[in-house]
């Protein structure tokens, strides 16, 4: 596997370099296209946020997580919750309370399925998002079972209630809005993530990934960083979850659902987990594959599992990998 | 107490169930260390494929064909196993486990769009057969025989399995290549034929158990998802690799699964993850598993 | 006071007896060399004194404390290190990231997830320095897998050496290096361990290698310690001498090409 990291490190200029360009077009999007083009990219957004979380376990402390959903799940009925029980409306609070729970339960999972690695990581992680799933499902009266929770965006507000959705055109502003605030979001998730996998800790990470023997005879605590990265993984992929709901304005049991944790870590096989970036591509490509999929055929699955096989078959590292990969080999002829 | 009798019944009848969908499952990862999560699409392929050739192809035929045509769908399902393990799973045992097991998700969304493309999105059934063999007194209540049927069906297929790992040549290479891959095929055995073998009996098993749940239970879509996680539970608690594990985990299961529907059906299947994990936390492999 | 000092230590795998009851002292700034015959539990012996395997009964005392228990990252922290026989580095890291990262994780800053690695410069010119002492230098931004074999055997004992341990244990540095390359890299290791003066217990088949740098030869033979002292003293061993090369005489450990 091709590790994307510059070796000493990043040089902070290539990186301005590049991602203000790429920041200028994000910002000026929503002039260009539609609201439904404007919403289906900040679903792309919301999905990059959960990928990046859970990619600092693969890609990053080599654990394969087959149970993430419970964390989007946990965010976006946390967020239900305070609209159905508490009748609140401001997005901030969502934000916190639901980084909180989110925070604690995957505190507490992490906590148990550190332990072990591997398949028995990855069976344990299904497991325990099974769990909530079929809480989620059975406690009809409490979660709205298969009906679902709304979240409607009428009620909702951003900044603490300076941005309100009511009147004309309340859904364009809407989608117009969010776009914003969850861009902005995201390029703070990106930043932090960026900044803990370039920290000592982040080195330590990939460490414990590449030599588990040796990083103990380093000196470094295998399980407890093994936890926090299951920790802040879980959150990342939990903030994503409170984004989500408003958005898709409804939260169902199937969030929960073992096949979204496929999914999740298909959209970040898809963009390639040992890279940083190939998560986000990975999440953004895969969300409008997706959409394409289901608005083209009533089988796609079919066409979404037919893409994965290929992507294992021919294409390992991904896109950003494979591109990578094959820049790096231009670079080296000239 | 004849409620309890039934009630015990249809928890054995249930875990005869579990246990081929999980023997296979463990087979699989045993002999190939792959853990596959196509496993449930397979077993709901063997339920389609038989329920599609009793309920709509052979309908109204006599009992007696009726049950020659319920092992078809294991053995489709069993020669479908055999197609996919040289085209998709081959080219991954040199890679990473995690690209194994991405490829037979991919596996599961292919295979519940072709059963989707195949059979329709209305259930299908078999219970032809369950209706034709009518019932038998059990203490006061009347018991499908079908049920019984399958019990003793499972009962063979527990023996027939523990036969040809235990006692025959096959059984011996099988167990000789899950412990030392490289050993065995240092000894002249052909490998890549033993992973073909091993993979369609454990696809075999799967559809074996769909086959036979059909008359008793519809196909549906979604019944692959479902079942297999159920089957991970079985095999976490049996221990992943291991026969015996596979069968006493399938009783477990189907009796806290009865006794979860009649005292508290909420967190029935709740429990069930629950004690999964907990069996991980503590005995990672299991009952009977080995590391 | 002794820096290390094993008492009576055994463990046993059921019959065999791959650490027999071996009571080994080593002083401060000591070279010392640990050889025998392959199964003699050479490498048993060093990973139980750094929790590799758990010792079965007996002591083991690391300046005076008892780290019998200690886990290992208890006996990292005290101040032991080791390398390893078979290389154990992180593949997909670069050198320099390895030897950072070893840095950082004596220093305790391996907690730190807000702040940026490679803007560390005092960890980066240390890294830069190990690099240079182990003649690694060039090959800093290459990942370690990339390395060639002798490369990746300095830069194991590099990490060892980066944790700044008062104890060192090099299990065969040079196993599986040609022989061309085997007296560089000896030499690099020991004029770095001498130099700063870091006791070190090595591992080592090459009695040539074992003879010119040792200030102490230990002889284990079926997991016990036959014979110890300094390379003269076991130059005239008859007993080793059997025990090593098969055959006992004034020349035995001369080489005869």
């Amino acid at each position: 596997m091709q590790n994307n990291t510059a070796s000493t490190g990043p040089s902070t200029r290539l990186i301005v370099a590049c991602a203000i360009p790429i920041l200028l077009v994000l910002l000026a999007l929503p002039r260009f296209i539609d609201v439904y083009q404007t919403q289906l990219f900040t679903y792309g957004l919301i999905y990059a946020i959960a990928a990046l979380g859970f990619n600092l376990l693969l890609g990053y402390t080599g654990l394969l997580s087959f149970g993430h959903s419970a964390y989007f799940g946990l965010g976006a009925y946390s967020a239900a919750f305070l609209v159905k029980y508490f009748g609140v409306g401001s997005i901030e609070i969502y934000i916190l309370v639901g980084l909180v729970t989110t925070g604690l339960i995957s505190g507490a999972f992490g906590y148990v399925c550190v332990r072990h690695t591997r398949i028995f990581f990855g069976i344990l992680t299904l497991a325990l998002s099974q769990v909530l799933w079929t809480l989620a499902y059975k406690f009809f009266w409490v979660t709205g079972g298969t009906d679902g929770l709304r979240v409607a965006f009428a009620n909702l507000t951003l900044v603490g209630g300076l941005i309100e959705f009511k009147g004309r055109n309340a859904y364009q502003s809407f989608v117009q809005s969010y776009y914003y605030y969850v861009l902005f979001l995201f390029c703070v998730c990106t930043t932090l993530m960026w900044v803990i996998v370039h920290s000592p800790f982040g080195k330590a990470l990939q460490a414990i990934r590449d030599n588990e023997t040796r990083a103990q005879f380093l000196g470094i605590p295998i399980r407890r960083y093994r936890w926090i990265a299951f920790l802040l993984s879980g959150s990342f992929t939990g903030l994503a979850g409170i984004l989500w709901v408003p958005l898709n304005g409804l939260v169902t049991p199937d969030i929960l659902y073992w096949p979204f944790s496929g999914e999740i870590v298909f959209m970040t096989v898809l963009g390639g987990f040992r890279t940083f970036t190939g998560p986000i591509v990975g999440a953004v490509v895969f969300n409008y594959l997706k959409v394409y999929a289901v608005a083209s055929t009533a089988y796609w699955q079919f066409m979404l599992g037919a893409v994965l096989v290929v992507l294992v078959l021919v294409l390992p590292t991904g896109i950003v990998g494979t591109l990578s990969r094959q820049f790096r080999r231009v670079r080296k002829r000239a | 107490m004849d409620i309890l009798i039934i009630q015990i019944l249809n928890s054995i009848f249930y875990a005869c169930i579990l246990f081929l969908i999980a023997a296979g499952l463990s087979l699989i990862y045993g002999v190939m260390r792959i853990v596959n999560l196509a496993h449930g699409s397979l077993y709901a392929l063997g339920a389609y494929v038989t329920a599609w050739a009793i309920g709509t192809v052979a309908a109204g035929a006599p009992l007696w064909v009726l049950f020659l045509l319920l092992p078809l769908g294991a053995i489709v399902v069993a020669a479908v196993g055999a197609l996919i393990e040289p085209t998709l799973l081959r080219p991954l045992y040199n890679r990473p486990e995690e690209y194994q097991l991405l490829i037979t998700f991919a596996l599961l969304l292919i295979l519940e769009d072709v059963m989707h493309f195949l059979f329709g999105g209305v259930p299908l059934t078999a219970g032809a057969v369950i209706d034709s063999m009518g019932t038998m007194r059990v203490m006061n209540l009347q018991y499908p025989i079908y049920n019984l049927v399958v019990i003793v069906i499972g009962i063979m297929a527990a023996v027939f399995l523990w036969a040809v790992i235990y006692r025959t040549r096959f059984g011996v290479i099988l167990r000789a290549t899950s412990q030392n891959m490289r050993m065995a095929s240092a000894l002249g055995i052909n490998v890549k034929w033993v992973y073909v073998q091993a993979f369609a009996l454990g696809c075999f098993m799967a559809g074996l158990g769909g086959a036979v749940v059909v008359p008793a239970q519809a196909a549906v879509l979604g019944m692959g998802v479902e079942a297999l996680i159920l089957a991970f539970v079985v095999v976490v608690i049996g221990g992943l690799g291991s026969l015996e594990g596979a069968l006493i985990g399938a009783l477990i299961v189907s009796f806290v699964r009865t006794a979860g529907i009649q005292f508290f059906p909420e967190i029935e299947l709740a429990v069930l993850y629950l004690i999964a994990a907990l069996v991980l936390l503590i005995r990672p492999t299991g009952l009977f598993g080995r590391a | 006071m002794n820096l290390l000092e094993t008492i009576n230590l055994k463990k046993y795998f059921g019959d065999t007896r791959a650490v027999d009851n071996v009571t080994l002292t080593v002083a401060e700034r000591e070279f010392v060399s640990l050889v025998g015959p392959n199964g003699a539990g050479k490498t048993s012996l060093i990973n139980v004194i750094s929790a590799l395997l758990p010792s079965d009964s007996g002591k083991i005392l690391f300046k005076g404390d008892d780290i019998t228990h200690a886990t290992v990252t208890e006996r990292v922290k005290a101040g032991i290190a080791r390398s390893f026989q078979i290389v154990n580095l992180f593949d997909d890291l670069t050198a320099f990231d390895n030897v950072t990262l070893t840095i950082f994780s004596r220093q305790g800053k391996t907690a730190d997830l807000l702040a940026l690695a490679h803007l560390d410069h005092a960890v980066s010119a240390e890294a830069d320095a190990v690099l240079r002492n182990f003649n690694l230098a060039d090959k800093r931004n290459e990942r370690a897998r990339d390395l060639a074999q002798g490369e990746r055997k300095l830069l194991d004992v590099a990490l060892a050496y980066a944790l700044k341990p008062k104890l060192l244990f090099l299990d065969e540095p040079t196993s599986g290096v040609s022989t061309r390359d085997k007296g560089q890299i000896m030499d690099t290791i020991a004029s770095v361990v001498r130099g700063e003066g870091i006791t070190a217990v090595i591992v080592e088949h090459d009695m040539d290698v074992v003879f010119k740098y040792s200030d102490r030869i230990v002889v284990m033979q079926q997991g016990a310690i036959l014979a110890q002292g300094t390379p003269d003293e076991i130059r005239k061993n008859d007993q080793v001498a059997m025990v090593l090369l098969g055959s006992a005489g004034p020349d035995a450990f001369t080489r005869k090409d």
